[in-house]
């Protein structure tokens, strides 16, 4: 007896490589600008971060609150080799730095992992965030070997040019990140293949059941973190670079938290999954933060608003709609998801207005009570503003509320009748 | 001698403000099997609270402030917690524990930036009362401050009251029942589901009353959450999960370790001198050798916890898994 495939998902699978890497070739020849650049090669290094967390995450069913121990340490061995490239004392082309990086990530792995995966679940989230902040107490007390407060900086342009390549203008380390995060996507998908991988599973699913068919489940679960920060550390090596400089926050709570919230709402239960979050993580981080300082709070409802509603991230959205539609009863849904729609961006202007003037009263002592919204410019300590704001939220929720109970009736129905037809599928046609 | 006893006091303290927070989340982690990874979120929101409320409070009747604070903020943190779990955890209930530690570390994000938005991002000016300013007791010729003295008082009597409250009264019967044996006690007619929203409730005013006392006693900021929070989580492994005892023992431990680690000035150096090698620039290894403890003092925890974990991995009074 063979292994089990299921067909229809390869195929989708296929496609979906296919499109991640047409999309990574052709996105900065429409989106040109320098910033758009620097966004898309900040995609890039969080995407191999993320793929590199949901190793231990979502198919090792290990939660971790300290994953930039891994990236962050890999990113300044890394960018000390690329110092010593620079001098001359080390024969590498700086193409293969990201492969230092990786190298003392899983380095790191070996020392961290033999102490964290001693336990599991909830016990190893706890030990890997008290890990964290001792690597980064450590990080501040040693600035010989992390730079202390201003951090560690290089000189990518050194060593003879890769092909032709200087790695000077951004778009050649864009390419650079590209076919490193390419070549990590694809290791990562064959590794979640191996015997190894799939045993990770096990042991995420069942880890009595696994030791009872002979695994030691200790032992998975570090062979797995190890192969993990390997990957965690060649983005560590591509951050550094592309930016050039690497300090002690790059160990801090800070990336760990942030790689996690990236690989949860991109759907930790699918290997795209963190790659989508990663795309709406930077978009978030990078994007969103040039226009409001509140954003780590939209990303923090968001966060929670996933994690209450839809656990498997955006991609178990996608994937739901895709399979409504592929039956054919997406009309049933047009109109509710329009009303859901609708009810939800009156809510959202009020939730927006509301955090914007807040923090346009409470920031004013700098820059002033005007607050710019929407384009317009208005003064938050008028009454005016505030009274829009509790129409807004009153009838934005009044109809959210109404329209959701119609929405999820409406899919519901839906996903009844696709069940019902997937069981008469599989009684006519049982193989 | 004298250093000697006034950092023991001021560990104590502070251990003893660690445990106040440490009780909370190991009560409400041996019950619902919930970590509450915004444990320390809603520390801080006792303090900003207790802040405003003594300061609005203070510009009608001078000197009643923090007395109002002392009672209204951790009721309206207990308030809080309880909203929460009703309307958020419990709907994260039934996808197992992992969704709900990251249902409580997303709160983390929100509770922070709500605090920003409301006080502002930098440190609130929130004071110890006038009352309470002044030195309880001249040790040799160091000042012990009454406030320190007050904290004391006050996490005792917390305590006490817990105590009272799990063993003594029919609530917590219920409580401890259904800490272990939740189905059996809801088959006797209780609401589980309720005891469950209450307790949480409770260990976040517990937290909330930490937030009273320490906010003052310490800094009150937006960043206090986040730094007394992974302490919290080393007390709890140090201690063992869900073990009270194992808590209390590990809070004063890590409390009297670090506050000695701030006040000895000693160094790696030093110790080598004694065992009369000379170390100097180019000795190997010197920036590890010229650390100083009270540079260390911020990874001490860390490295209790670590080493708790490769020697005795259950932790002080765990029990042991499987």
């Amino acid at each position: 007896m063979g292994s089990v495939e299921f067909r229809p998902i390869d195929l989708g699978m296929y496609m979906a490589w296919v499109v991640t890497i047409v999309l990574f070739l052709v996105m900065p020849l429409i989106f040109t600008s320098g910033f758009a650049i620097s966004l898309l090669s900040q995609m890039g290094i969080m995407i191999v971060f993320a793929l590199s967390y949901n190793v231990i995450f979502g198919q090792g069913g290990m939660l971790s609150f300290g994953h930039a121990v891994y990236s962050g340490l890999g990113a300044f061995f890394a960018i000390h080799a690329l110092n010593w490239v620079g001098d001359g004392r080390l024969p590498l082309p700086v193409v293969l730095i990201p492969l230092v990086g990786g190298v003392f990530g899983a380095i790191c792995g070996v020392v961290f992992g033999y102490v964290t995966t001693k336990k599991a679940g909830v016990p190893f989230a706890m030990i890997t965030l008290g890990i964290g902040e001792m690597v980064h107490a450590a990080a501040l007390m040693f600035p010989d070997f992390f730079g202390g407060e201003a951090g560690i900086t290089t000189d990518r342009m050194v060593g003879t040019p890769f092909l032709g390549f200087t790695l000077g203008p951004a778009i050649q380390v864009y390419y650079l990140i590209v076919v490193w995060c390419v070549i990590s996507m694809i290791a990562m998908y064959a590794f979640s293949q191996t015997p190894l991988g799939r045993i990770s599973n096990a042991v995420r699913d069942n880890p009595e059941r696994a030791e009872f068919i002979g695994y030691n489940t200790q032992r998975v679960r570090f062979f797995v973190l190890v192969v993990s920060a390997f990957f965690a550390g060649i983005s560590g090596g591509l951050a550094a670079i592309n930016f050039e400089i690497i300090n002690a926050e790059q160990v801090s709570a800070i990336p760990s938290g942030a790689v996690l919230l990236a690989t949860f709402i991109g759907g930790a239960m699918f290997f795209f999954g963190p790659v989508i979050g990663s795309v709406l993580f930077v978009l978030f981080a990078v994007a969103l933060s040039e226009y409001t300082p509140a954003w780590q709070f939209y990303l923090g409802i968001f966060f929670v608003l996933m994690v209450m509603y839809a656990p498997g991230g955006v991609a178990s959205i996608l994937l739901l709609n895709l399979r409504v539609a592929k039956e054919g009863l997406f009309k049933a849904l047009r109109m509710p998801y329009l009303r859901l729609v609708a009810g939800s961006v009156v809510l959202l202007a009020g939730v927006v207005m509301l955090v914007e003037m807040a923090y346009g009263l409470t920031l004013s002592l700098s820059i002033g009570t005007m607050v710019k919204l929407f384009g317009i410019e208005f003064d938050a300590a008028r009454p005016t503003p505030w009274i829009i704001v509790v129409l807004l939220l009153g009838v934005g929720g009044w109809i959210f509320a109404r329209v959701r109970r119609d929405f999820m009736r409406a899919w519901d129905s839906v996903n009844q009748e696709i069940e019902a037809r997937a069981k008469q599928a599989g009684a006519g046609g049982a193989r | 001698m004298e250093f000697f006893l006034i950092s023991l006091l001021n560990g104590i303290s502070y251990g003893l403000l660690l445990f106040m927070l440490a009780s909370g989340l190991t009560l409400i982690f041996s019950m619902m099997g919930v970590l509450n990874f915004a444990h320390a979120s809603f520390y801080m929101v006792g303090a900003y609270l207790a802040y405003q409320i003594m300061t609005t409070m203070d510009a009608a009747l001078p000197g009643v402030g923090f007395w109002i604070a002392l009672v209204l903020a951790p009721v309206l943190v207990g308030v809080l917690g309880a909203l929460v779990e009703r309307y958020g955890l419990r709907r994260v209930h039934r996808w197992g524990h992992v969704p709900e530690l990251l249902f409580t570390f997303g709160l983390t994000y929100i509770m922070v930036e709500m605090v920003q938005i409301i006080w502002g991002r930098s440190t609130v000016p929130y004071v110890v009362p006038e009352a309470l300013d002044g030195s309880l007791f001249t040790l040799f010729s160091t000042r012990f401050p009454t406030y320190r003295g007050f904290m004391m008082a006050v996490a005792v009597l917390m305590l006490f009251a817990i105590w009272l409250l799990l063993t003594r009264t029919r609530f917590g019967m219920v409580i401890q029942a259904a800490l272990t044996h939740p189905d059996a006690v809801e088959a006797l007619g209780h609401n589980v589901p309720r005891v469950f929203m209450l307790t949480f409730g409770g260990g976040c005013a517990l937290a909330g009353l930490a937030g009273v006392i320490g906010g003052n006693a310490y800094v009150t900021e937006p960043s206090m959450g986040m730094q007394l929070g992974t302490i919290l989580f080393v007390v709890v492994v140090v201690g063992g999960m869900g073990s009270l005892a194992g808590a209390f023992y590990a809070s004063l431990l890590i409390g009297i370790l670090q506050t000695f680690a701030i006040g000895l000035d000693w160094s790696g150096i030093d110790l080598l001198a004694m065992l009369g090698l000379q170390v100097d620039r180019d000795t190997f290894g010197y920036s590890v050798w010229s650390l100083t403890l009270p540079q260390v003092a911020l990874m001490l925890p860390y490295l209790l916890m670590v080493l708790m974990l490769i020697v005795r991995p259950r932790g002080l009074m765990g029990t042991r898994e499987n």
